[in-house]
This record gives C-alpha cells, structure tokens and sequence, in this order.
C-alpha cells in the first residue's frame, strides 16, 4: 500500500480505488496538542489542492487540502471525541478522511515516502 | 504636562542613550513636507480645574434622567444602579487591565467572564453564552451572520417587531454583501404571520419580544416551523430585566438569543457604551462570534480561566474568523454581573415584578384619559400609547412642562404613518407622583 | 520552587533577616494576601440579595400567560459578600496601576481618573438617547467638539462617531469605501482589499465580512511595505488597501505617500487602521498622507480604559469624498444649534447604520476630557515620549535581543524576534512567562505574525525613565540568564502568580464554558 506525501505535509494512503488522507506525523509535531479537526462532509466532491478539513491546536487553525481529486467517502469520526489521535497516531488512527479517486494519475505530482523523508530533513 | 513623567533631563539622557541628536531624528522616516513643524491648531493644555469646568458646563446642559419624571426607553431604559457596583467596576485592577491574554495575572477577569456567561446562559435559557459583544443591534447582526454560517443560506426574516435600528443595522450589511433581507413593515399589534414566510432560503427568523412596540410575543410555534425548515429562529431582546420575568426565548425553542444588556448595571449614558449578549445552543458554539471563557486546571492542578476556541477568532484565523471583533465590552459586561449577583434570583424577580406593576399602574392611569389609547394586549415595562395629534409633539411639550414622557414612534419610523404613537415605559425609578406629573402634562398635550 | 530550612526556627522569634522559607500547605490553600476565591454560583444563594427591593402590592397582570416559572438559576450575594467576592477577584488581575503593561500595538497608558469622574457626571451618564435632542444640547456640543480635534488632529474632512471599536470602526470606513464604488458603478469588478501579511487580524477578518477577498502583501526585509509591490498588486478589481501605519512592526512605512497615489491612481481607496496613531498624533496628519479612511481607537490614543477587554469607540475620520458615504447618525449644524441627522431621507448617499443610537457617548467625554487636558502642545509631546520610550528600550535591550528587521529607529514600539533564543531551547512564551515572576506584564507575543516569536514592547508614554531602566534590567537579567542555560527559570514560570500555567488543550478540547450544579453525591 504506497503512501505519497504533499509539500504541505498531507499524505494519502492508498487502498485499491480509495487513499486514506490525513497529516503527517512532522505535520501534527508542528501543531502541537491538537484539539479540533473539521472533516469534510461524507459525498463531497474534492478537486486536487481544495481546502477539505481543519485542524486546530490551542492557538493554530491549519487548513488541510485534498492531495489528489476525488469525492469522499469515509470521514473518521473519532477524531470528534478523540482529536488527539492525531498527535498520537498520524498515520494511523489520526486519519482524516477517504478519498474515493477521480484522477490517480494526479498521484504522480506527489512525492513517495522516500522523497518525503528528505523533504522533512530540509526544515531542520 | 501632568501626566507625563519624563523630565527635560530624562530627556536628553535618553536620546544621548539612543544616539539621536534630537528627538525629532526619531521621526525622520515622516517625509519632510508632510511634518508638522508646530503644535496643531488647537488649544493648549488645561489643568484638571479648567477641564472639569468646561466639560460640567456641557454636561449641566443636558436635562438628567434621574431630575424629571422619565419614561424614556424603546432599547435603553432607567434602572437604579447600586452604588456598590460602580465603585467596584472603577478597580484600577478591573478598569486599567486588558483582555486577558495572560491568563495566571487575569484570573479576575476570567473568573468574572465565565460567571457572567453561566449567568446569561441561565437567564436567556441557553446552552452556551460569550464573553459579550458591542451592544444589541451589532449583537444582533452577529447571529444573522452566524445563522447564515451555520445553514449555509443566505436570507434573513426580520420581524416588524425588531427594534428599528437593530433591522437597519442587519439591513446596511446585508446590502453590502448582497444577501437578502425581508424586513416586514412596523407590527405595531404583533399580528404579523412570521411562520408563512419561512422557507428553503431561509437562514434564519428574527424576532423580538418584548417587541419594540412593548408585546410579549410567542415564539414557541414559529421555532417549531423553522427547525422543521432548516432555518435558525434568533430571539431578542432589549431589556434584560423582563427576563426577571416572562418565559425566556430559550424555553420557547429559540436557537440563538441575543439582546442588549445595559439595563442591567449599565447607565443610559446617552446610548453607550452598552453590553451586548448572546447566547446560543450548544451545538453551535464554533460558529459563535467573540471572546468564550473556559475552566481549566493549571500546572498545580488548581482550578483557573482561560479564553479558548480562539480559532474561531481574528486574531488567529484571520479572513476565516466568525467575527471581525476584538475589543468587547469587558467593564460592561462586569458592571452586568456585579449588579445581576447583587439582585440574585430573588432581587431579579422582585425588580421585574416591580418594573411590570408600575407598568400596568401607569397604562390604568393612561387608558383612564380622554384622547390617549393604550394599544397593548401585553407588555412587560413598556407599551405603546396613541395620542391625538402628532407624538413627537407631544413629547416636545412634555418636556417642556419638565416631563421626559416617552420616545415618539417617528422618531425611529418617521413616514410610516405612526405619528400618533408614543412609546412609554416604566421602571422602578417611577412614583406614583411621577405617573401623575405625566398624565397632568399629557392631558394638556394631547 | 522554594527552599526547604536548613535551620528550623523552632517557634523562637526571629530577628531581621533571620527568615527562612518553607513552603506550607495552608488549609484555606490562601497564600496571606493571596484568596482563592469561589465562584458566585458556590457562595450565592437564590434567596439572597444585596439589593432591597419591595414586593409590590397585588396587581392583574398583562403578561397573557407569558410569566416566567421554572427557577432561573441565580445566586444572591448581600452587599458585603458582593464586595468581598469582586474585590478579591480584583486582587488576582495585572493593571495598569499595578505596573508597565508594555502590550505592543495595545496602548496601555495611565487613565487619568478626572476622565472617569466627569463621564460619570449625571448629565453625561444619565441621559437618554431618545430623548428630545433639545434636551441635550450639551452632549450634541460635547460631540461636536470631540468631531473637531479628530478632524483637526488628522486632517480629514469628516468623522463617523458611531463605530463602536476598533474593529467596528474598520468595517465602518470599509462600508464608507464600499458604497464610494458602488455608486461609481464599480462595485460588481473592485472586489480585492490588499492586505499586508504584518496587519491585524481584524483587517482581513473585516474585508472579508463585507464579501471583498483579501490578497496579501509581503513585508520587505526593513519591515515595512515597498509601494512597487503595491503597485504590482493594483488594477481595476481592486477595491483598496488597508495599510497599518506606523504598522505593527513598530515603524512607520516609509513609502506611504508612494503608496497613496499608487491606489488612488488605480481608482481604489487607501483605509488606514489607526490603532497605532497614538505615535504620530501632532507629528503628522494622516489626511496630508493621502489617507481616505481611518479609524481610531479613542481607548488607545486617547486613553479610555481598556476595562479588561472592553468597552472601546473607533470613530472613522473620512476624506471628502467618502464623507457623503458616512453612516447615520450624524451631526449637522443648523441655524444656531447640533442636530442628529438620524434617517437616511436626509442623508441619501450614507450607507445606512452600524449601530443603535450614537456612538460611545460615555468613551466620548473621557477622550475628550484627555484631549483638553493634553492640548495641542500635549498631545504632541506624549507621541514623542512615547516614541522616545521604545527607541530607549531599544537601545537598551539590541545587544541582547535580536530584531527580525534590523536595528533601526522605531516609533512607539520597538519588536523582537526569537532568533536569539534559539541557542537556548527557550520560546517567547516561557521568557514572558518568566516576567511575570518578575511582577511585569509581558509584552505582546506572537504578534506580528511577520516575526517569528514576536516579542512586541509599547511601553506608553506614561512610564517615568526610572520605571523604564527597571524594566529593561530585568529583561537583561533574563536574557542573560536565559542565555547561561538557567533555564528552570523559565520552564515552569509563572510561579509566583495566581496560578501556574494554565492547560489551555484541556480547555478547549473539552470546553466547559459555564458552571453546572455538581452531581449530588
């Protein structure tokens, strides 16, 4: 199951027809104690880089952007009662939402795993 | 200059520390040709003397509510105000503080804040309430633009009972951002079918009660229409005291209430600086505009204060905020709650009681008289009277028999063919000799 | 946090300086003069007032059924405990009166208290808004008076007295520019408001509340705005800029004049948020520097209290030609006397109203109160003091601190940055925090969002130069002991305030925004 990542620190995880988006494990470092996600609403149609949730720590309010084009079918709704989820497990049970995909060749603008982890090393 | 500390030494010794020739380097970045080179054309200073008599002279011009029978109200109303709570409100560490941002030296203000809000939670009977806005018009035009937030729609009922001014402040904005407005034509017998106007384009309903024109108004089946139709029912009112002691709109299914709270703790003050509250159900608290107050635990697990869902506001999410508002009415809003905590539920109660008997006593002397009509079926500590003639007119020779007799309905609705019309109100502050020095000077009017 | 005795005293008298510390657990849990103190609902009861009050005598009522049953759910508190509660809460705040409150971009001056004894003359504080206007000729004079020294002050041509904030004075002007375009036939194609990304939040929160969209303007590397970026952001969609000036860096933006005549040339108009006037008042006027709207916040420049957040008056100063636009209500003068214009027959270019009644009567007489005391050669010499008073903390403090634009003169706030923290592992946070161990408000923090750990001084033109140097000796203090490693200094801070560091995720994670009756047990 590739993962590919976003230069604002978003990643989708794909899973056949559908990616699990969410924040990265630097993104949510750099939050801070989450305390509030938005999600989007379930049936939603996303276009590649539209603002889709929020996530808020105390003082911060970020806006997370769909990776790729797609319409969503799945939002975890956990993260009402439990945002902290995101600090804990971002890449697991801190996701956001799934993405049903309109267009995966859009996957190729992203980076994969790899590029990431170097992407992340130029912020020091 | 006596409130300014610096000396000519201090001076000097400073600009020689920040290695500036004169003080006038500091404002070197001002271009040349738009300096000033010498004081405005203005006068000097005065000492503290000259200002108190200058201003007490303006001020000595002015006739004081508290020297006449008064009967002035239609959003601002005369209340006794216990001495206690302006002396506490002038606290230098109460009037000289800022917005709490550092919660571990603001917990008085905090503290005050989250006992305010439960306070006007359980007064409007809401879930929630914030830590005030600017009075109740603007307080009005929040929930509008909340309810447009929260539904998604665009166009806001106004009921012909809102406060005149409130409706013109909801209508200039919306005329601004183009959404739409029905504003129905001036109810003055609350007879109006809010209920038929209510559909799928419908953010929100806003209704007054007591309505401008002094009728208690049921909100209860309009609620149920407009939660039926996805719409948001807004209540609101203009005394804060009524509340001491008809149903609260939030009992009759209102989802926002919002309203003005000067008549509690706050002098008349020529129409501000006033409190305006709101309230809300719970389930829209992140919609909500302005400052909330929470409890918290600090680092030693004691209980403190805190401003929080700050995400929702300016200072941090900027062109997304719920509201472009940052100072509130903070000295207001403590002047509300010291003087709500003095009357308890019991004080509140009694004083509502109080305003509604002289009320009713005053409308059994006015119906008594030829040529005057009471035109209410109810009201709280105010209704709504026709005169022969012209009102404002009235008023006028009122005034000028040293009565200060009510506000004429043209005042704030001029060509709406209510000339005859005067809004009168009664507080506590009224005496019986009060009532007939106003019936005697009306009798000679109308 | 304090030291265990080495010697304990054993119940004998000590003499000076004998003293030891021991931290005790009380069991009030006060600390002496420091009370905890309950909340209204824990010591009120629904019986109790402190207010006496006669129940009237029977009477048929004209509720028609609308009379409120259920209990409402409000403590009582008898004067003395109302007193004692208030006081006490009192006691746990920082003022002004306390000390320096150096909240950069916040204006936190002495409050003359003549200000607060005269609007609280009946004549000013007891009077009604809708009573005949014949009956206050006072307060229309009052007004009018007010009108004139902002006019003067910042020469322009109008003023709108009714914006009740800040904020609300922004959306005001921005209401005056909206309806300036549309009836230039230009309000379907000038939708844009440039916004500088060093502006206050309000500014963006206010273009957008009024349906513009906010484009942002990059800050240059001396922190102020170049009017070439303007001019390459300008063209017929946009609608105006609104431009902080001096801004919030702390400076004042060099290219104003450039920048004017950039937007008026392309047809858009030029709002100024005022909040910083307070250094420029006497030194300049906005209106001679091509400003076609601003705001001013009469509870900053002109000193009425900030009361803990609140209340405020921002009334707009407008150019000619937005003056037509201006809201009702207004004055005019006719024949021998002020009259409120109070509808929109009379006025039929205004834009309608923001507000019920007047305007901030009562924030009125204060500020009018500090202007007459000040006067023309006062007011003049409180900016200079002020802009004297952060150059000094400036120069005091540059060696230590860094300056994310430079070290260049500044006018009434000077702002750091955290630059020089790093090496420290510290943040903005704790070295504030930490002042307040030292009985200082901190400064402003995290504002302007163009610093990174901004760390904004506006020490007011009320602090003697001697207040001043113990300022700047405990900033040096800490940035020393910052900078040694010291840093459990700073970690845990506050310690000595009412309370430690409050858990603000807590908070909102799982708001409790009101107080519930606990469960009975």
């Amino acid at each position: 199951m590739p993962t590919f990542y976003t230069k604002e620190h978003e990643y989708i995880r794909i899973e056949g027809e559908e990616g699990v988006v969410g924040v990265t494990d630097y993104a949510q470092s750099q939050l801070g104690d989450v305390v509030f996600v938005e999600l989007p609403l379930i049936g939603k149609s996303l276009t590649k880089g539209a603002e889709s949730a929020v996530v808020e720590s105390v003082k911060a309010a970020s806006g997370v952007n769909a990776p790729v084009s797609g319409e969503v079918v799945d939002i975890n709704r956990a993260l009402e009662e439990t945002p902290a989820m995101v600090n804990q497990d971002a890449a697991g049970a801190g996701w956001f939402f799934r993405l049903k995909l309109t267009d995966p060749a859009e996957l190729e603008t992203l980076m994969n795993e790899a590029a990431y982890q170097d992407y992340v090393k130029t912020f020091g | 200059m006596r409130y300014l500390p610096l000396t000519a030494d201090d001076r000097s010794d400073m600009l020689a520390r920040v290695g500036a020739a004169d003080i006038d380097a500091l404002f070197s970045d001002i271009p040349a040709d738009k300096r000033l080179e010498h004081p405005l054309d203005l006068p000097m200073r005065k000492s503290e003397m000259e200002v108190e008599r200058l201003l007490a002279g303006l001020a000595a011009k002015n006739i004081a509510a508290g020297s006449v029978p008064f009967f002035v109200g239609a959003g601002a109303y005369k209340h006794h105000i216990p001495a206690s709570v302006d002396h506490l409100i002038q606290r230098s560490e109460f009037l000289t503080s800022y917005t709490p941002y550092q919660a571990e030296i603001a917990q008085g203000t905090l503290q005050y804040i989250f006992e305010f809000q439960t306070q006007v939670a359980a007064l409007t009977g809401m879930d929630v309430a914030n830590a005030s806005m600017y009075d109740g018009s603007t307080a009005t035009l929040e929930a509008v633009l909340m309810a447009h937030r929260v539904t998604g729609r665009g166009k806001a009922i106004l009921s012909g009972g809102l406060h005149p001014h409130y409706a013109e402040v909801v209508r200039t904005s919306c005329a601004m951002t183009g959404d739409a407005v029905v504003s129905l034509p001036p109810d003055v017998f609350a007879a109006e079918d809010l209920a038929g106007l209510v559909d799928a384009q419908t953010a929100c309903v806003v209704v007054q009660s007591p309505d401008f024109f002094g009728n208690l108004r049921d909100l209860a089946g309009l609620a149920a229409i407009c939660q039926e139709k996805g719409a948001l029912l807004i209540a609101v009112f203009t005394e804060a005291v009524s509340l001491g002691l008809v149903t609260p709109p939030g009992a009759m299914g209102a989802d926002i209430v919002v309203g003005e709270g000067q008549s509690i703790g706050n002098p008349l003050s020529f129409g501000g600086p006033y409190v305006g509250l709101f309230a809300a159900k719970a389930k829209y608290v992140r919609q909500m505009p302005g400052r909330l107050c929470g409890q918290t635990v600090d680092a030693e697990g004691r209980r403190g204060f805190v401003l929080t869902l700050s995400t929702r506001e300016q200072h941090i999410r900027r062109d997304k905020a719920t509201s472009n508002i940052c100072t509130n009415s903070g000295l207001c809003c403590l002047a509300f709650t010291i003087h709500l905590a003095l009357l308890g539920e019991a004080g509140l109660r009694r004083l509502a009681r109080i305003n509604h008997a002289n009320a009713v006593k005053l409308a059994e002397l006015l119906e008594a008289m030829p040529g005057v009509e009471v035109l209410n079926k109810t009201f709280f500590n105010e209704f709504t009277i026709r005169v022969q003639g012209d009102g404002a007119r009235a008023v006028e020779s009122l005034a000028a028999k040293g009565v200060l007799g009510g506000v004429p309905v043209s005042r704030l609705l001029p060509g709406a063919g209510l000339d005859d019309l005067i809004l009168v109100a009664s507080s506590e502050v009224n005496t019986d000799e009060d009532r007939a020095a106003l019936a005697d000077a009306l009798q000679g009017a109308v | 946090m304090l030291n265990r005795p080495e010697h304990p005293t054993q119940g004998r008298s000590m003499q000076a300086g004998e003293a030891t510390s021991l931290e005790i657990e009380t069991f009030t849990s006060n600390r002496g003069l420091a009370i905890e103190e309950g909340l209204i609902f824990e010591i009120g009861r629904p019986e109790v007032s402190g207010v006496d009050l006669d129940e009237p005598a029977p009477f048929k009522d004209r509720l028609g059924g609308f009379e409120r049953k259920d209990p409402i759910g409000l403590p009582g508190l008898s004067e003395p405990e109302a007193m004692r509660h208030y006081v006490r809460l009192s006691q746990k705040n920082y003022a002004i009166d306390t000390g320096i409150f150096p909240l950069g971009s916040c204006t936190m001056k002495h409050n003359p208290r003549l200000n607060e004894a005269l609007a609280r003359r009946p004549g000013f504080a007891d009077i009604h808004p809708l009573q005949p206007q014949s009956t206050v000729p006072g307060a229309l004079e009052l007004i009018g008076e007010l009108a004139h020294w902002l006019m003067e002050m910042t020469g322009m041509a109008a003023v709108a007295m009714s914006p009740k904030a800040g904020a609300h004075g922004e959306a005001c002007g921005m209401m005056a520019i909206k309806a300036a375009i549309a009836a230039k036939g230009e309000g379907a194609t000038r939708k844009i408001v440039l916004v500088p990304d060093s502006a206050h939040g309000t500014n963006p929160a206010t273009a957008t509340r009024l349906g513009f969209e906010v484009r942002s303007v990059p800050v240059r590397g001396d922190g102020t705005v170049d009017a070439a970026e303007v001019e390459s952001r300008l063209g017929p969609e946009v609608a105006a800029i609104m431009l902080t000036n001096p801004n919030t860096c702390g400076l004042f933006e060099r290219d104003i004049v450039a920048i004017a005549a950039a937007v008026h040339a392309a047809g858009a108009y030029f709002y100024c948020d005022g909040a910083n006037f307070n250094a420029i008042a006497g030194k300049t006027r906005p209106g001679d520097l091509g400003v076609d709207a601003m705001h001013i916040n009469l509870h900053k420049t002109f000193s009425t209290p900030h009361g803990g957040g609140g209340p405020g008056a921002g009334p707009v100063v407008l150019s000619a030609l937005l003056a037509p636009f201006a809201p009702i209500p207004f004055l005019r003068r006719d024949g021998d006397g002020l009259r409120l214009v109070e509808h929109l027959d009379e006025a039929p270019d205004s834009f309608g109203r923001i507000s019920a009644f007047h305007g901030q009567m009562g924030m009125f007489v204060r500020a009018l109160a500090y202007m007459l005391s000040h006067g023309a050669d006062g007011l003049r010499q409180a900016s200079e003091d002020a802009v004297l008073n952060a150059n000094y903390i400036r120069a005091s403090l540059k060696d230590l601190m860094s300056q994310p634009f430079g070290d260049q003169r500044c006018m009434h706030e000077v702002l750091f940055d955290d630059a020089w923290l790093k090496p420290t592992g510290l943040s903005t946070l704790d070295f504030a925090k930490a002042m307040i161990d030292e009985g200082f408000h901190p400064m402003t923090i995290y504002f302007p969002l163009v610093a990174h750990g901004a760390m904004l001084i506006e020490p007011t033109e009320s602090e003697s130069k001697a207040s001043l140097d113990l300022f700047i000796a405990t900033l040096r203090d800490l940035a020393m002991a910052a900078r040694r490693g010291e840093t459990e200094r700073f970690i845990g801070a506050p310690f000595y305030a009412p309370r430690r560091r409050l858990d603000e995720t807590r908070a909102a994670r799982s708001p409790i925004l009101k107080w519930t009756k606990p469960a009975p047990r």
